[in-house]
């Protein structure tokens, strides 16, 4: 309740923040700082120091699992405003309003990670959506940014349209939003809550993006500006899989037999347009867009495996994809040119980001003794204990081996190339900007060596 | 009335709106399309608000009080919700009619490259 309640009320501050400072320096290290609060509440929740007792009539249920998971997302946050805040600037004139919208939709994370009721769920999608529209727009005079931002918005107000129908048939059959009562719903109603789950895992596909729902993630990553889809493609997107993961959990495990096969197909799907379109691109931006698509694949394992392993894997997964994809993006963002040949050469020019951008790739390609080779391994092993086929498996290390093949790309452009021209620049770094990238890069390798650091709070 | 006339009604509203945003081309008629989707799960969630009220009524008349409500009260919600979208949606589509003087969605296809 805390980071549901505080996110909004930082977020009203950041907006009037706008109107009383002038100054971009004071606006910027307020939202860093109300940041920090945010997740010392958060943490404070954890430890059973919640400030508010409402109630809340069953619609909300804070469960361990969700309050680490907000803990995740809002010290990704924390790291990404303390690298990127001065690259929000570069945007546009509304600073203010942009920390205030990134706080609108931690709001959303907040009751994403806690839903005990479909209202709860709509409710938390769309705040966390209808910011992101206006975030991915936000860059006005760029043709690239509108395109994004109307798709993007045509298109996740479609998908609400069809998660709403979804809710409505399931209501129909069941009378009651509750997910508890969904799993013990009545008989004789089947056609309607077979059709009303089958309508919400087509909205939550699209939502995180999942294969054949997937089409309009490439454009709009590649067309908001850099610095929002930073925090599109991780934080927004770890939040969206744990509703994923819950809504699973509660209203389709029950007769669970019928959707496997639906989502196998799903899987194999994101795994194989995510991968193989990612070997294809020449912008390391858009690469990182079907990147993000493939690493959904597995994310998606984690309904599939649903256990204890899967929870623990989804944490893993969203803290260590989360960090690696921030810290690339940031480094992405100091760059002139966003092509692989942008790369070229960047260990003789800047050997610090050079070697901290291998470690995040190495992470997202998942190799050992990084975060990225466990959190894989928790979901394929998620996915054994559950039954599934040996060959889904199988398929699923195939992909990531073809994934290997693009991420390297990058780390072959940064050592073993040289810059050709002169006009490939790298935008100047402060001292600031690498310390934080390197703690970045140590919390990835500590994670890939001690994962179990994270599940702690879990159980105890 | 029967529900089945207000699932069939709903469904049929829903399934226009789903076939316009396919098919047409023009931004404002897309979300209008959007809009008559919403407004047919609107429709389908009051009629199952009644239609399970009803059945709790004729099955224990005595805790009949708020049954079947929370679906009158999700549709205010969505209302809620689909205003805010408006504003956002129609300020999305105003800049870029600012920036190319045309509200077609065949533009979008540009950024495939």
């Amino acid at each position: 309740m805390n980071a549901i309640i505080f996110s909004a009320i930082f977020g009203v501050v950041m907006m009037f923040s706008g109107v009383f400072f002038s100054s971009k320096q004071l606006i910027r290290n307020l939202a860093i700082g109300l940041m920090a609060a945010l997740l010392v509440l958060n943490a404070a929740e954890l430890q059973g120091y919640g400030l508010f007792d409402i109630n809340l009539n069953n619609m909300l249920h804070f469960t361990s699992f969700g309050l680490v998971f907000n803990c995740i997302a809002f010290a990704a946050t924390f790291i990404y405003l303390l690298l990127s805040a001065r690259d929000i600037e570069q945007v546009g004139v509304n600073l203010a309003e942009y920390f205030a919208l990134i706080f609108f939709i931690l709001c959303g994370v907040g009751i994403a990670t806690s839903f005990n009721s479909l209202l709860m769920l709509f409710l938390a999608i769309e705040i966390i959506s209808i910011p992101l529209y206006i975030l991915t727009g936000s860059d006005k005079r760029n043709l690239k940014s509108n395109e994004a931002s109307l798709k993007y918005f045509l298109m996740g107000a479609f998908s609400t349209g069809i998660m709403l129908m979804g809710i409505a048939l399931i209501y129909g059959a069941t009378g009651t939003f509750s997910l508890d009562a969904i799993a013990t719903a009545t008989k004789g109603f089947e056609t309607l809550l077979t059709g009303g789950l089958l309508l919400l895992l087509i909205a939550m596909s699209f939502k995180v993006s999942a294969a054949p729902f997937h089409f309009w993630t490439p454009d709009v990553y590649d067309g908001a500006p850099t610095v929002f889809t930073s925090f599109m493609a991780t934080i927004v997107k770890a939040a969206i899989f744990a509703a994923f993961i819950k809504l699973f959990e509660k209203a389709y495990l029950p007769s669970v037999a019928s959707w496997k096969a639906a989502l196998t197909f799903i899987i194999v799907a994101t795994l194989f347009i995510g991968n193989i379109t990612a070997v294809f691109q020449q912008s390391v931006k858009r690469m990182l867009a079907y990147s993000s698509i493939a690493q959904a694949g597995f994310m998606l394992f984690a309904l599939f495996g649903y256990s204890d392993f899967g929870k623990e894997g989804i944490l893993l997964y969203a803290a260590a994809y989360s960090a690696a994809t921030i810290g690339i993006f940031a480094i992405l963002l100091k760059m002139s040119d966003y092509t692989f040949d942008g790369y070229n050469g960047l260990a003789k020019r800047e050997p610090v980001l050079a070697f901290v951008n291998t470690i995040f790739l190495l992470s997202l390609a998942g190799i050992p003794l990084t975060a990225g080779f466990f959190a894989k391994y928790y979901m394929l092993v998620a996915a054994v204990k559950s039954g599934a086929s040996l060959w889904l498996v199988i398929f699923a290390v195939l992909c990531a081996a073809v994934s290997v093949y693009y991420y390297f790309r990058v780390i072959q452009a940064m050592y073993f190339k040289t810059a050709t021209t002169e006009d490939v620049t790298t935008a100047p770094v402060t001292i600031n900007f690498k310390v934080i990238l390197i703690v970045l890069a140590a919390i990835i390798v500590l994670l890939g060596l001690f994962p179990h650091w994270l599940f702690t709070k879990v159980y105890f | 009335m029967p529900v089945n006339y207000y699932i069939f009604v709903a469904l049929a509203l829903f399934s226009i709106g789903v076939v316009g945003v396919l098919t047409r081309r023009n931004a404002i008629i897309v979300f209008m399309c959007i809009e008559i989707m919403l407004n047919a799960v609107n429709l389908l969630l009051v009629a199952f608000s009644k239609m399970h009220a009803a059945v709790y009524a004729a099955a224990a008349p005595a805790t009949v009080t708020g049954t079947g409500i929370d679906g009158q009260l999700f549709v205010f919600f969505i209302m809620v919700v689909a205003a805010a979208e408006v504003s956002v949606g129609l300020a999305i589509i105003v800049m870029m009619y600012r920036n190319i003087h045309s509200v077609d969605i065949n533009f979008l296809n540009r950024l495939k490259h």
